[in-house]
């Protein structure tokens, strides 16, 4: 067991965890952060998608221990209320269990552009997320989100 | 009419984007076990025995095998073929053996691999033509197909094949079950479409009445079909655990064992023959359908009942004859999937008719409008059509938007990248086939709460197509209230009626149906001045002792008649239509397709909710063409090739097209505000109209999906045997 100290939605926690527990696990079972998923346990869905200091990693591939002492943000404290707002109202969820990690995705490719001073494009938003698999919606409404939310925050 | 209709806001949206819906792996259940599965690894055997490692302390784990279950050995569903846990006969890869609750993983892990089934292997059957052992035949005949071969301009015939399919929802199937409380009730929560399927399942496996056993919905992160049946086995086996270990057992299946042994789309081989007359007009199609069904029955006869029933396309044709069968194997059992059925037959008719247009140079666009079915025609089975088909209505929209009449098919193109274009004509029966709905006798009850408002009980699950959104619009504007007014009970089998499964795009139509009954009576009881709030009515109503509580049985229209043992009369209660237009491109020297556009009109009687209507048109659009191209489901000696999501692939953002949705609405008169149904039929077109739009492209026939590039180059050296190397 090791003490693993991080900050998670902006509060530093402390928790004994195996050595190679996964993130996914340390926030699911340790945080009681169930809103970050697991769709297939192997980095490929991207359902488990939490920032880990502002960029999106699949969080069941990432040991805790690589966390120590940074700052992770899941779907619990992602704020930006606006994504939230703009996935809910443009057909960006059906069954919801791609929805925390599609968002944090999007959350994150906005924030890159915006910083960079770079436009929101249809492809390129599609390019961003093809790491994160939806099965309900065929990604027109998540796209559609996506765009009003960049709209709406710039 | 306030809510159906309107733009409204799903009720569970607002959970589902702060992380907040609990799914079932997000339960917290105080002091439960992991279960886990000891399975064969062998497609066919005999069981000996189960060996015990000695080297493993079993006083810490608990085991249940076969002989430890209290009730029947069965799955009970259609047919009781299928045992819970393997007793004697091993018919599949992954077939269950015993089970193991354990306090911990690491425990768990230990247990499963210190239990070592012994198995005396068989020889297994994995080809499905060559199977000798039918679950189910059905057989439709109209006029006489022989009478007219002779008299015919043309003959076609075609032979067409389609793969299996992976649902991939991305949450994996799981239940958690406790042990009987103190009055013997045993309740399941899990990821599950049909909560009343599973208590069946239960009843029988535990040996209790309906009153204890008890099975409730958790939100479900998707199932199209994949969480129809299966998840009975789920709750059995947790149920099972818990009920010996005398605590809670969470059962829940990673990606791998989800993938390997839940029921995926049946493979299908259809073969056509079709005389047509020198103007394109069909005189007689003559069809065989044959299914994979796997190792067990489970659903297989009514997902061939609905692929046969669907066969012929919504193309009149006075002359049919059409043969099916789903047949034994050892391959994992098939079963529902979006469309069921559907999907396979429409694939077929429609690479057919493409087939027919090419051999008498017409326009498909013009063939297909020359045949389709309008009000006034009868089905194969002798169904008269009223004026609820949209058939040419769906068609004339895709045409308009894309202008594809006017676009020539199958010249030759040159140069690396070359485009074309497909369409498909389909249509979707709504609501359970043949007489399924008398028999389910669904029922959905409505009752005024103290304050005022309605409480609706449905079993209908929601499992991401916005089955409460759609149920609160159709009450409320049924009652005259707000949306707010309504609530809706959890589908939960201690406090809903049976309203049926949530399959076969009848949720809406027929659950939908009732709830406008319920409402519509609920009304007209409370009565009063209706310029003042119902609420306040509803409210004072029950306060001054009036009955606020009304259930409501489904019956079949006036008119819809059904024979089972002939295939005659009304198969469905109505038909939706659909009609896609897919452009690609397709590179000749990787033969990698890109979809460019996708258009589609979807006819669905009313749109009661059009924003998450057009969210199940593009969602099941998607799905189908992956069906069409992108996602392969292959087996090797019966157990599963893509056994990871890795290799289990399905469209991203990436491969998903532009889409272009319409919305057509012919009113069905029978359902509420004219709603038909709309969850399968985008299932249905996709992949023929994709074939078609690569056949255009490079001039190669695709008889069969998903069409691979592997597939593609192997057709393309067939015709340019020079660049073979
Ligand atoms: S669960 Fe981590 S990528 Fe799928
Ligand atoms: S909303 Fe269901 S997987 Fe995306």
């Amino acid at each position: 067991m090791i003490d693993l100290r991080f900050r998670v939605n902006g509060e530093w926690r402390s928790v004994r965890v195996p050595p190679l527990a996964r993130l996914l696990d340390v926030l699911r079972e340790h945080l009681a952060l169930t809103g970050t998923k697991e769709g297939c346990g192997e980095g490929e869905c991207g359902a488990c998608t939490v920032l880990v200091d502002g960029a999106p990693v699949n969080s069941c591939l990432v040991p805790a221990c690589q966390v120590a002492d940074r700052d992770v943000v899941t779907i619990e404290g992602a704020g930006h209320e606006s994504i939230q707002e703009a996935f809910a109202d443009c057909g960006g969820v059906q069954c919801g269990i791609c929805t925390p990690g599609m968002i944090l995705a999007t959350r994150a490719c906005l924030a890159e552009w915006t910083a960079r001073g770079e436009p929101c494009t249809e492809a390129g938003l599609r390019r961003a997320l093809a790491g994160n698999l939806c099965r309900c919606t065929g990604y027109g409404g998540i796209i559609a989100a996506a765009l009003r939310a960049h709209g709406g925050a710039t | 009419m306030a809510f159906v209709g309107a733009f409204t806001r799903r009720p569970d949206a607002d959970a589902k984007v702060r992380g907040a819906a609990r799914y079932v792996a997000d339960l917290d259940v105080p002091d439960a076990w992991l279960g886990g599965t000891v399975r064969a690894d062998v497609a066919r055997g005999r069981l000996v025995r189960i060996d015990r490692d000695p080297g493993f302390d079993f006083t810490r784990v608990v085991v249940v095998t076969a002989a430890d279950i209290p009730g029947r050995n069965v799955v009970a569903l259609i047919t009781d073929d299928q045992p819970l846990l393997a007793q004697d006969a091993i018919e599949h890869h992954g077939e269950p053996i015993a089970l193991v609750a354990a306090p911990d993983r690491a425990t768990l892990l230990a247990a499963l691999a210190a239990l070592r089934p012994v198995i005396a292997a068989r020889t297994p059957c994995f080809d499905m033509e060559a199977s000798a052992v039918v679950w189910k035949r059905i057989a439709i005949d109209r006029g006489d197909v022989d009478a007219v071969w002779a008299k015919a301009h043309r003959v076609v015939e075609g032979t067409f094949h389609t793969g299996s399919q992976e649902q991939m929802y991305i949450e994996p199937q799981g239940c958690v079950a406790w042990p009987p409380d103190r009055h013997g009730v045993v309740v399941v929560r899990g990821s599950l479409q049909c909560p009343y399927y599973v208590q069946k399942a239960l009843m029988a496996a535990l040996d209790l009445p309906a009153e204890r056993a008890r099975v409730v919905a958790c939100t479900v992160g998707g199932g199209f079909g994949g969480k129809e049946d299966y998840p009975s086995v789920i709750a059995c086996h947790a149920a099972l655990l818990a009920r010996a270990a005398g605590r809670p057992v969470k059962l829940l299946f990673d990606r791998h064992e989800d993938l390997a042994v839940t029921p995926k789309r049946h493979p299908c081989r259809v073969w056509h023959r079709t005389a047509v007359a020198a103007d394109g007009t069909l005189l007689a199609m003559d069809i065989d359908v044959r299914m994979d069904g796997g190792a067990y029955t489970t659903l297989s006869p009514v997902v061939l009942s609905r692929g046969v029933l669907h066969a012929t396309g919504p193309y009149r044709c006075a002359n049919v004859r059409v043969r099916g069968a789903v047949v034994a194997t050892n391959h994992v059992p098939y079963g529902a999937f979006r469309g069921f059925g559907a999907p396979q037959t429409c694939f077929a008719v429609e690479r057919q008719m493409d087939r027919i247009a090419t051999e008498l140079g017409m326009h498909p666009v013009a063939l297909r409008r020359h045949n389709a079915l309008a009000p006034g025609d009868r089905t194969a089975t002798g169904q008269l059509l009223d004026d609820s088909v949209a058939a040419h209505a769906v068609l004339d929209a895709v045409v308009a938007e894309t202008g594809c009449a006017r676009m020539p098919w199958r010249t030759q193109k040159r140069g690396r990248r070359r485009r074309g274009f497909g369409v498909s004509l389909f249509w979707h029966g709504a609501g359970f086939t043949g007489s399924g709905e008398t028999k389910l006798k669904s029922r959905v009850a409505a009752a005024v709460l103290a304050d005022g408002r309605v409480e609706v009980a449905a079993a209908a699950t929601e499992i991401g197509q916005g089955t409460e959104a759609m149920l609160r619009a159709i009450a409320a504007d049924s009652l005259g209230c707000g949306a707010a007014d309504v609530a809706l009970t959890e589908p939960d089998t201690g406090r809903a009626p049976d309203s049926g499964p949530t399959v076969a795009s009848r949720t809406c139509m027929i659950v939908g149906g009732l709830v406008a009954q319920a409402c519509r009576q609920l009304r007209d009881r409370v009565g009063g001045d209706e310029a003042r709030p119902f609420r306040d009515r509803a409210a004072a109503f029950v306060r001054d002792g009036g009955d606020g509580r009304v259930e409501v049985e489904y019956h079949a229209p006036p008119g819809i008649v059904w024979d089972e043992a002939n295939y005659r009369g009304d198969a469905y209660p109505v038909y939706g239509y659909g009609a896609d237009v897919v452009e690609v491109e397709v590179d000749v020297a990787t033969f990698a397709v890109k979809v460019l556009r996708f258009c589609t009109a979807i006819d669905v009687g009313r749109a009661i909710q059009p924003g998450l209507v057009r969210g199940q048109i593009e969602g099941g659009s998607l799905q189908a063409l992956g069906f069409g191209h992108l996602e392969v489901v292959t087996t090797q000696a019966g157990r599963l090739r893509q056994d990871r999501m890795a290799t289990c692939i399905i469209p991203t953002a990436v491969d998903a097209p532009p889409m272009r949705v319409l919305l057509v609405e012919r009113p069905f008169q029978h359902g509420p505000f004219g709603a038909k149904g709309v969850g399968e039929m985008p299932a249905d077109g996709g992949a023929p109209a994709l074939a078609a739009a690569i056949e255009d492209a490079i001039g190669i026939a695709v008889d069969a999906v998903p069409a691979t590039p592997e597939r593609l180059l192997a057709a393309w050296l067939q015709t340019h045997p020079e660049e073979a190397l």
